[in-house]
């Protein structure tokens, strides 16, 4: 296949994609999706946050979930990081801590997928604006 | 941070947390003239002098979640522990530009990392802000800003995974060139 490297690269494929896929649909409906928060501040960085978000982007795709995944900055869990916050459609917000590859696939596999919880659940003592 | 790119994704939030909707990211690796250059500067809050000053402080922090700002002075740290340096230039209500400027043999600098990578984690989470990016290996650079992708990509979101996949591929494909094309 050949590599994408220009604007008119992009624009074809893009349009390609559209035809098989609903990528414009997921778009026009944002509040059906999970929201995933990778917190992504020194704290987390250095602790693996990149490859973590990499993990969850990756493993959202494979299993075709209808998930927009974002960063944030430090909320204060410095000790626990990296950290995860899922929202799932209808829910409240969950943090999970100390999340790497692994606790970042059974989060989906586990959590977002099938409603269980894991380890590692963080109090909601703080409020999001 | 094991490589430039993470200092880079680090730097950004700052860009961020200081309210920047313009983010403009620029590294310059130059093996000929010997030096490699990070630079983010951004139309966010600014600093005033004393904020400047106490910059690489890491006791010194604006947020209120916790009492240390460590991102700046580990970016120094690893600047100067490389034959290098950092500058900031910070005007209040008009923007901050950081520099960090590495000397490229130097055996304790970082690697570079995966830019591309960094830089598409960083667009799709961010789709309100217009990013700017160039890279420029020697003499030749390539440039890519958030406004050409929107533009293209005509409403389809930057944070659709097969989108930041085909924007990580491009940006790299295009680094990849530039080196490439310069081997001596």
């Amino acid at each position: 296949m050949t590599k994408i490297k220009s604007l008119d690269d992009l624009r074809q494929k893009k349009q390609q994609l559209e035809q098989s896929m609903d990528i414009r649909e997921k778009s026009d409906h944002p509040e059906n999706l999970v929201q995933i928060k990778v917190a992504m501040a020194t704290c987390g960085i250095a602790s693996g946050a990149r490859t973590v978000m990499n993990a969850l982007v990756e493993k959202i795709k494979k299993e075709n979930i209808p998930a927009v995944v974002t960063q944030t900055g430090c909320m204060g869990y410095c000790y626990a990081e990296p950290t995860v916050e899922v929202t799932k459609p209808g829910f409240d917000p969950v943090v999970f801590s100390y999340v790497d590859v692994k606790k970042a696939e059974e989060i989906i596999d586990k959590y977002i997928l099938n409603n269980e919880l894991l380890d590692g659940i963080l109090p909601p003592n703080y409020q999001t604006i | 941070m094991n490589d430039l790119a993470l200092h880079l994704l680090d730097i950004i939030q700052n860009s961020l947390s200081a309210g920047a909707t313009v983010i403009t990211v620029s590294i310059e690796e130059n093996p000929r003239n010997n030096f490699l250059a990070m630079s983010v500067k951004d139309n966010g809050c600014g600093m005033n002098e004393e904020q400047l000053q106490k910059l690489s402080d890491p006791f010194f922090t604006s947020r209120t979640t916790r009492r240390v700002g460590l991102g700046v002075p580990l970016l120094r740290q690893t600047a100067e522990q490389s034959g290098g340096n950092l500058k900031v230039v910070s005007e209040p209500g008009k923007g901050t530009c950081l520099t960090a400027r590495f000397q490229y043999d130097h055996l304790d600098r970082p690697p570079l990392g995966d830019m591309a990578n960094a830089m598409v984690l960083m667009i799709s989470a961010n789709p309100g802000v217009d990013f700017a990016y160039r890279y420029s290996y020697n003499e030749k650079s390539y440039e890519i800003t958030t406004r050409e992708l929107k533009d293209v990509l005509d409403g389809v979101p930057l944070n659709d995974l097969y989108i930041m996949e085909m924007i990580e591929e491009m940006i790299r494909e295009n680094q990849n060139d530039l080196k490439v094309c310069q081997i001596e």
